[in-house]
């Protein structure tokens, strides 16, 4: 199959996951776009990898799934303490500072 | 039958495995990193095999002389030449040593131990129980107001994490304006974000809003870096290839020698262009240029203050770096694109900060504005596309990180019975109170401003001038013009501390240990010599002005 289609899936994968974390109230729901953001870019970039014959996107994508774990690590982390001290994960309720 | 034979009637032999050669690391070129690196692990291991009560000091013993270290390797460095001569690109193509890099890089290493030394501050707080704290949570994972929370306060914990965590933020920092190609751009940014997102939620007081400053950080800088990411493959698909010089060729259009799959994808220009874009993108996110600003005022003002002045001043100054490197040595074939785009961000940026600062309220978002306008006047600096425009942004963003770390350290002194005072009602008579804490602070926001004879002063004319030399006068007289109206709130703090009559239940100034003392005195001095006598660092930063490609 012409690689180009896996671009145009992974672009589409991107916008879904842009969107998801413009109109979603959730944290975690936010956390989980951005994570299918990251996914649709390893897609890419193993496209784009597979078209030109070289290895640099696939590596590239291997070092994004290691920081994607470490920054679920840190992410989980911080959104779970939020949800502990206010019983919500919503990030519509988080507005202490505001202009 | 020989054995043989025997063993090929039912195998045949597969072509030899390439050779793959162990990669060339330069280890004592990238020394600097390698000792911040180094010291964080050790800093893990303090914490999980030395007693609570020895691990504060253990941990600044270290961190204190990882730093001091990291920054004689790079003093080390650049007098050997790696930052104007020998200036080359180490560890395979990954990171680049060179002018702007060991600049700025000695730069953040003198940034990150000032703001050590106010991590490691335990007198502003009062003992609790007899223990001293300071301006972290007890135990970061306890629910804010609840039982396990005090239980934390009473047997006196401190979260010492922060140390190593700082480290690897430096690590990070230290990579990021360096990174050649981008993949180490990509995971120096990340390397560099982790740690400060968990950093943002530790404050001992008002934890909620702290809290929320965190989540407010990570959600939209992991937004900001998945852009960044899709950026890169962008560019990757375009010219194959993640390297910097590579990158370059290509968009130069001098490749010596075109594959198929190139020549389909390198007349591509929306590949181009939208990826460089998004990578931009990220990187204006880093440095909080308007639109991408929005999350810097809520940050600075959840964020523990000593983390707030770390971050405001070293993020800064490495993102720029970053910013620097990839438009100057990978895009400046583009430049007839990116110029225009830069000139808007670089106009509203200015404005914008320094317009909603005036409405503001609250000290620490006051400086966060402050902070964006002055993103918009170093942004100013980055369009002039010369040698001068490198070097003049390399001297602000010296003179920047110095100041904004000293005027946040002050901020840290001025408290009541609820933690620091941060709202401005409380900031008025201060001069009255306590005139050396009020002198200082003023020297700080007269730097901000711009005003003759501080450090502000010289950076923004070197930047200015670059600019206009660079042929963008009319985006010199907008930065004048805002500095103008930067500088009439700056002053409005000014006058509140020093002509108004002190609010008689009003804040006290904490007596800070040496170590915060320190701090600001660093501020002061650096924000004085770079005043008074900029020309030894000046020509330090035109030496340092070229990058290595």
């Amino acid at each position: 199959m012409n690689p180009v289609n896996y671009l145009y899936l992974a672009a589409l994968l991107f916008t879904i996951g842009a969107t998801g974390v413009l109109i979603r109230r959730n944290a975690i729901v936010l956390f989980m776009c951005i994570e299918l953001m990251l996914n649709a870019c390893n897609l890419a970039l193993v496209a784009f990898s597979r078209m030109h014959g070289n290895l640099d996107g696939q590596i590239v994508a291997f070092f994004t799934m290691v920081v994607a774990a470490a920054e679920v690590v840190v992410g989980l982390a911080i959104i779970v303490s939020l949800f502990r001290s206010r019983h919500s994960a919503s990030v519509d309720d988080a507005s202490l500072m505001k202009l | 039958m020989s054995t043989a034979a025997v063993h090929s009637l039912w195998t045949i032999a597969a072509d030899p495995i390439p050779r793959i050669d162990a990669p060339k690391i330069e280890y004592g070129q990238l020394s600097p990193v390698l000792i911040v690196v180094g010291a964080a692990i050790v800093g893990m291991l303090i914490e999980a095999f030395v007693p609570r009560r020895a691990r504060y000091y253990a941990q600044v013993f270290v961190s204190v002389v990882a730093l001091c270290a990291s920054f004689a390797a790079v003093v080390a460095l650049a007098a050997q030449g790696y930052g104007t001569t020998k200036a080359h690109i180490a560890a395979m193509g990954a990171v680049a040593v060179d002018g702007p890099a060991l600049f700025l890089q000695g730069t953040i290493l003198l940034a990150a131990l000032v703001g050590l030394f106010t991590f490691a501050e335990r007198r502003l707080d009062p003992a609790a129980h007899g223990n001293r704290v300071d301006s972290f949570a007890a135990q970061a994972s306890s629910v804010p107001g609840s039982d396990s929370e005090k239980a934390a306060v009473k047997a006196g914990l401190t979260t010492t994490e922060v140390f190593p965590l700082l480290l690897f933020a430096v690590a990070g920092l230290l990579v990021f304006p360096a990174a050649n190609d981008l993949l180490a751009l990509f995971v120096a940014l990340e390397v560099l974000s982790l740690p400060l997102y968990l950093l943002c939620a530790l404050a001992r007081r008002r934890r909620l809003m702290s809290q929320e400053a965190a989540v407010k950080y990570f959600l939209l800088g992991a937004f900001a870096s998945a852009f960044t990411l899709f950026g890169i493959a962008l560019l990757y698909g375009y010219a194959g290839s993640v390297s910097y010089a590579a990158i370059a060729q290509v968009v130069d259009g001098n490749v010596p020698h075109i594959t198929p799959a190139l020549a389909n994808t390198m007349g591509n220009d929306a590949l181009l262009l939208i990826g460089a874009a998004m990578v931009v993108m990220g990187l204006l996110f880093k440095v909080g240029a308007v639109p991408f600003h929005m999350w810097t005022p809520d940050v600075y003002q959840g964020a523990p203050t000593p983390v707030t002045g770390f971050m405001a001043a070293a993020t800064k100054v490495a993102a720029f770096g970053a910013l620097l490197r990839l438009l100057y040595v990978v895009l400046p074939g583009m430049r007839w694109d990116w110029r225009p785009v830069m000139w808007a961000v670089a106009i509203v940026t200015m404005l914008v900060g320094a317009i909603v600062a005036i409405t503001q309220t609250d000290i620490k978002r006051l400086l966060a504005y402050s902070s964006i306008a002055h993103a918009g006047f170093i942004l100013a600096g980055v369009i002039a596309t010369s040698r001068d425009g490198v070097s003049s942004v390399l001297f602000y963003l010296a003179a920047y990180s110095f100041v904004t770390i000293g005027a946040f350290a002050v901020v840290t002194l001025v408290r009541d019975a609820g933690g620091e005072a941060t709202h401005l009602s409380g900031w008025a008579g201060l001069g009255r109170r306590s005139p050396l804490v009020a002198a200082v602070f003023a020297v700080f926001l007269l730097a901000f401003a711009g005003i003759p004879l501080t450090s502000g002063f010289t950076g923004k004319f070197a930047v200015f001038r670059a600019a206009a030399e660079g042929g963008a006068v009319p985006l010199v007289v907008i930065g004048v013009i805002a500095s103008a109206v930067a500088a009439f709130f700056y002053i409005r703090v000014i006058v509140l501390m020093f002509f108004s009559e002190p609010r008689p239940e009003g804040p006290t100034v904490a007596v800070p240990s040496p170590l915060t003392m320190a701090a600001i005195a660093v501020g002061v001095v650096a924000t004085v010599v770079l005043g008074v006598a900029p020309q030894y660092f000046l020509d330090l930063a035109n030496q340092a002005g070229v990058f290595v490609r």
